[in-house]
């Protein structure tokens, strides 16, 4: 995290691109019947934006940017419990046909 | 700690977040990937945390803390019917925390190394512009979403003329002001450009109807992406960029696969403004027609005496909370050695797999649940359609006549079954606003009423 010059956008922009290319593999994958998990999943992961706002808020004293960054932790934080608290309710709903049921039948 | 060995953790945090993703290939594997997720951000946080210039952890955990409790709240408290609702609302969090954090690198750039402040590099300052635009509209569109899907506003598309001009004039304007905002640091030019993309964002989802929503929550969930991915960018932080685009990809793909389902192009969706075409569709005269009624026992009967039902869910479903009803009505007729499967259109309910989570939920087993693919062509050997609050994926207009608007979207080949049972509330149109002329055949029988009722009472008659 140092200079911020062109060499560094252009590694940015290597992942970025390199990333895309990965995400479109892998959502491609996933099966239809989960796609509402995966819209929870994202969300929550899309809220390591908290690491910005960590480091807004890290420095000592009370400022408006480090205000800004708890504002930002608490938001994020909201997503990220709540998201992967969610998929993990909505995954768990998901079984198979197991012996048990078809015991009782 | 090193900056090689952060990159090293935050690597591996990327790493597990693709596994995550990945480990939703098959139910099976996808409590694992979720667990993965957990990790990796456990990882993120903790290794941001040892940054030398993060001390202040007693803030920080406290907001955690909050922020940990109040989602956690929610997501344990809130009912599977109303998840749509949830996901746009925690859509709008990601953007305005993106709103929050490009705000606070500008107004203390030292912390994040890009400058000082009223010099701070100008990559970064377009960068942060660009994070702020998307968060924001990511923001207001999502808080709008949620409004419709809530019922807190009208799901009616909202249409007025020049919209699109409109919607390109202010595109046009925070162009301007990003430039502007580059050229001289100004904070009030930075807060202009947070409330114009607030207004874009409300303006670019106003016009879409409540039945084309599933497309919008695709929409919003890729901006939170590319909201990250510009961060990412600002804090040249690779971490956030990797997760930005697996999450912007994410959503583009459910975009395209929904709207696909809608036979809309990808263009259509990005503009906005459909659903509004509701008064053009032809409606034609059909009081002369016969409707063959039925109730809760002539569909017992039908059902009980068939081989193999096929039940076709939509947002009716949802609307009336029918599906453990559904289920257990299921249940006998598999009892009964009846084949019971479930077919579900792409676009079926309110959000991507929306109709998958609510059967799981009433403990249908996944095995049952077919996508439009795998079981379109079994409908020719099927007795009975059982269709509960779907119209317009049923519709064989679809397939025939040009002038629909639903012309082109692919459909669930229920008229190819022997009989058809339509659970509806009444007569009218579906969000379409196209008359289903399925309704009118002979093989079809009507039943009218709430369809989680309309399901009690065929489990009555069918134990009875």
């Amino acid at each position: 995290m140092e200079a911020h010059s062109s060499e560094v956008f252009v590694i940015g922009l290597t992942v970025f691109f390199l990333a895309c290319i990965i995400g479109y593999y892998v959502v491609w994958s996933v099966t239809p019947a989960l796609h509402s998990p995966l819209m929870g999943v994202t969300n929550a992961i899309s809220s390591v934006i908290i690491v910005g706002a960590i480091l807004a808020a890290g420095p000592q004293g009370f400022d408006t940017s480090k205000i800004f960054g708890l504002i930002g932790v608490i938001l994020a934080s909201v997503n990220i419990f709540g998201g992967f608290l969610v998929t993990y309710r909505m995954l768990s709903m998901f079984k198979k046909k197991t012996k048990k049921t078809k015991e009782k039948e | 700690m090193s900056s090689n060995m952060v990159a090293i953790l935050y690597l591996i945090s990327a790493l597990l977040f693709i596994f995550a993703l990945r480990g939703l290939s098959h139910p099976e594997s996808s409590r694992m990937g979720n667990i993965f997720g957990v990790i990796g951000m456990i990882i993120a946080v903790f290794t941001t945390l040892m940054f030398k210039s993060v001390l202040s952890y007693y803030e920080i955990g406290a907001a955690i803390l909050i922020g940990g409790a109040i989602g956690s709240f929610i997501a344990l408290r809130i009912e599977m019917t109303a998840l749509p609702q949830l996901v746009a609302a925690f859509h709008s969090l990601v953007g305005l925390a993106a709103v929050f954090v490009a705000a606070a690198a500008f107004y203390d750039p030292v912390a994040f190394s890009i400058g000082k402040v009223g010099s701070i590099k100008t990559a970064s300052l377009v960068e942060m512009s660009i994070g702020t635009f998307i968060g924001a509209i990511t923001f207001s569109g999502s808080v709008l979403a949620f409004g419709k899907l809530q019922g807190t506003i009208s799901g009616k598309p909202i249409v007025f003329k020049f919209q699109h001009l409109i919607n390109a004039l202010i595109l046009l304007l925070i162009v301007f002001l990003i430039v502007l905002f580059v050229i001289n640091q100004s904070p009030t030019i930075f807060w202009t450009i947070v409330i114009v993309s607030i207004l874009l964002g409300f303006l670019v989802v106003i016009p879409i109807g409540g039945a084309d929503m599933p497309v919008v929550v695709s929409m919003l969930n890729s901006y939170s992406g590319w909201a990250a991915c510009g961060i990412g960018f600002t804090l040249s932080n690779n971490l956030l960029i990797i997760t930005g685009a697996l999450v912007g990809a994410s959503g583009a793909i459910l975009s395209y696969i929904m709207s696909k389902g809608m036979n809309r192009s990808i263009i259509n969706v990005v503009l906005g403004g459909f659903g509004g075409e509701q008064d053009t569709s032809a409606n034609k005269d059909n009081s002369d027609k016969i409707v063959k009624q039925g109730n809760a026992e002539d569909a017992a009967y039908i059902m009980k005496n068939a081989d193999s039902v096929i039940i076709v869910p939509g947002y009716g479903m949802a609307v009336a909370q029918a599906q453990h009803a559904l289920r257990e009505m299921g249940d006998i007729l598999k009892k009964d050695g009846i084949e019971v499967r479930y077919a579900i259109h792409p676009v079926a309910g309110r959000m991507p797999g929306h109709m998958n989570v609510l059967l799981a939920e009433a403990n249908v087993p996944y095995e049952e649940v077919l996508e439009l693919d795998e079981i379109n062509h079994d409908f020719p050997m099927t007795e009975v359609s059982f269709v509960i609050g779907a119209n317009d994926v049923t519709n064989p207009a679809a397939k025939t006549d040009e002038s629909s608007p639903i012309f082109g979207m692919p459909i669930l080949d229920v008229e190819k079954s022997q009989s058809v049972l339509f659970v509806k509330r009444s007569m009218a149109t579906g969000y379409s606003g196209v008359d289903n002329e399925l309704f009118y055949r002979d093989n079809t029988t009507m039943l009218f009423g709430d369809a989680k009722k309309m399901c009690e009472d065929i489990v009555k008659s069918l134990s009875a």
